[in-house]
């Protein structure tokens, strides 16, 4: 009997052994031949940088917003218009609280949106009216690395981060990779909280994550966003590709001084204000 | 065989229980499902009936990934008449009533598809009318 036992502890151990070092040989050699793929696939796209904080141009259409601030201090209600003509078209809800509310554009201090600008001494514009914020819609976006189920996403044919609500499993793992808290959770039911519905687009449910996608809906049947056809004839809000030299986008940003929300992360912002 | 004054009953009650729905059920089965037709009248879908009955759900899920990830919205058109690619798009044009239609046989077969949790239902999106 005893002579079994260590006989049967012997076998035992030497099959856990192997159970556990056979992965680890896997991952060696697996890790070697990654490495050198990896090698391999950078070179043919590195290219010079072009200085520290120089954005690497993407290529294809990229989608990206002006965002002029004078004029929404011009018509102190321009911007509640906008923020309505969205809330409107995507069916959000509005939940006055802190901990609940959807958002997809609305309004925040200058101090919040840029915080770290200089605060001190701003300008009365800067310091008295509500900036527009929304998703900026990165080029290089944290919450689509953290989306474990590729619920967020880039849109291959024009850069929107888009979403699909059903894939979403509401993690929240994009909120917290998200610097500029563009995101909102529900937290319940929304749509108790809408007040008119879009019949051409849906209501999210409990448990699922969301945010601006720049109508992607709209764009595909040759509209505007709905905030920017709500600022239209103001130039409050431009819409356009950011890689075409000559759109109305690039003419702005070519004559205008404008400023990212953090561009030091790296995160590369789509969304550029005039302030 | 020991015992089989025991076993042989048991066995009997056994089957007998395992069975019991085909007895209780099976000769008054539920009458199969009815959907309604299009009330507007509308003839045809953007697929032969005998391929949505079996594949509309495959069909939907291919439409979302579609629209969703490869930004192709493109219509379909039937008879004439186009639609944009979706669930409250296309489909619920023509069969406007959900509980006439989807539910009948969803809950024939104890289906309970999630679809409704997000999408409005012609009923539903009417009960708070967007007016814009
Ligand atoms: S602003 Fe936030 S949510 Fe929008 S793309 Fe960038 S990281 Fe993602
Ligand atoms: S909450 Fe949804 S979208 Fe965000 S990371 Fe999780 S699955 Fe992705």
């Amino acid at each position: 009997m005893d002579k079994q036992r260590r006989n049967f502890l012997k076998i035992a151990s030497v099959t856990a052994l192997a159970g556990i070092g056979a992965p680890a040989l896997i991952r060696l050699s697996s890790t070697a031949a990654l490495a050198s793929e990896h090698a391999a696939a950078a070179n043919p796209v590195a290219k010079p940088a072009k200085g520290a904080h120089g954005e690497a141009a993407s290529t294809g259409i990229r989608l990206g917003m002006v965002i002029d601030m004078r004029k929404f201090v011009d018509d102190p209600k321009l911007l509640d218009k906008a923020i309505n003509a969205c809330n409107l078209v995507h069916n959000i809800p509005q939940i006055d609280n802190r901990k609940s509310e959807i958002k997809w554009i609305w309004k925040a201090p200058f101090e919040n949106v840029f915080p770290e600008q200089s605060q001190s001494h701003s300008a009365h514009n800067v310091e008295n009216f509500p900036f527009a914020v929304l998703c900026n819609h990165c080029d290089d976006p944290p919450c689509v690395r953290a989306c474990p189920t590729q619920a967020t996403f880039k849109v291959k044919g024009n850069g929107i981060i888009a979403m699909d609500f059903h894939r979403c499993i509401g993690c929240r793992f994009c909120m917290a990779a998200c610097p500029y808290g563009a995101r909102s959770f529900n937290w319940e039911d929304p749509r108790p909280y809408i007040k008119k519905y879009n019949p051409d687009f849906p209501s999210r449910m409990r448990g699922v994550v969301e945010k601006c996608n720049f109508c992607g809906e709209r764009l595909a049947l040759g509209q505007e966003p709905a905030c920017v056809e709500a600022c239209k004839g103001t130039g409050a809000l431009i819409f356009g590709d950011l890689n075409d030299a000559r759109s109305e986008i690039r003419q702005v940003l070519d004559k205008e001084f404008t400023i990212q929300r953090n561009a030091s992360l790296g995160t590369k912002p789509s969304v550029f204000y005039i302030v | 065989m020991y015992n089989k004054g025991t076993i042989i009953p048991g066995l009997v009650i056994f089957v007998l229980l395992v069975t019991s729905p085909i007895w209780l059920n099976g000769l008054k089965a539920a009458t199969p499902p009815k959907p309604e037709l299009p009330p507007g009248g509308e003839k045809k879908c953007v697929m032969p009936k005998e391929y949505m009955r079996d594949n509309h759900m495959k069909l939907l899920d291919d439409w979302r990934d579609s629209v969703l990830r490869d930004e192709e919205r493109v219509l379909v058109t039937v008879e004439g008449k186009t639609y944009r690619k979706g669930l409250q798009m296309a489909c619920m044009q023509c069969h406007s009533n959900k509980e006439k239609f989807c539910d009948t046989c969803h809950t024939y077969a104890d289906v309970n598809p999630y679809c409704w949790d997000c999408h409005l239902t012609p009923k539903e999106a009417a009960s708070k009318e967007d007016t814009h």
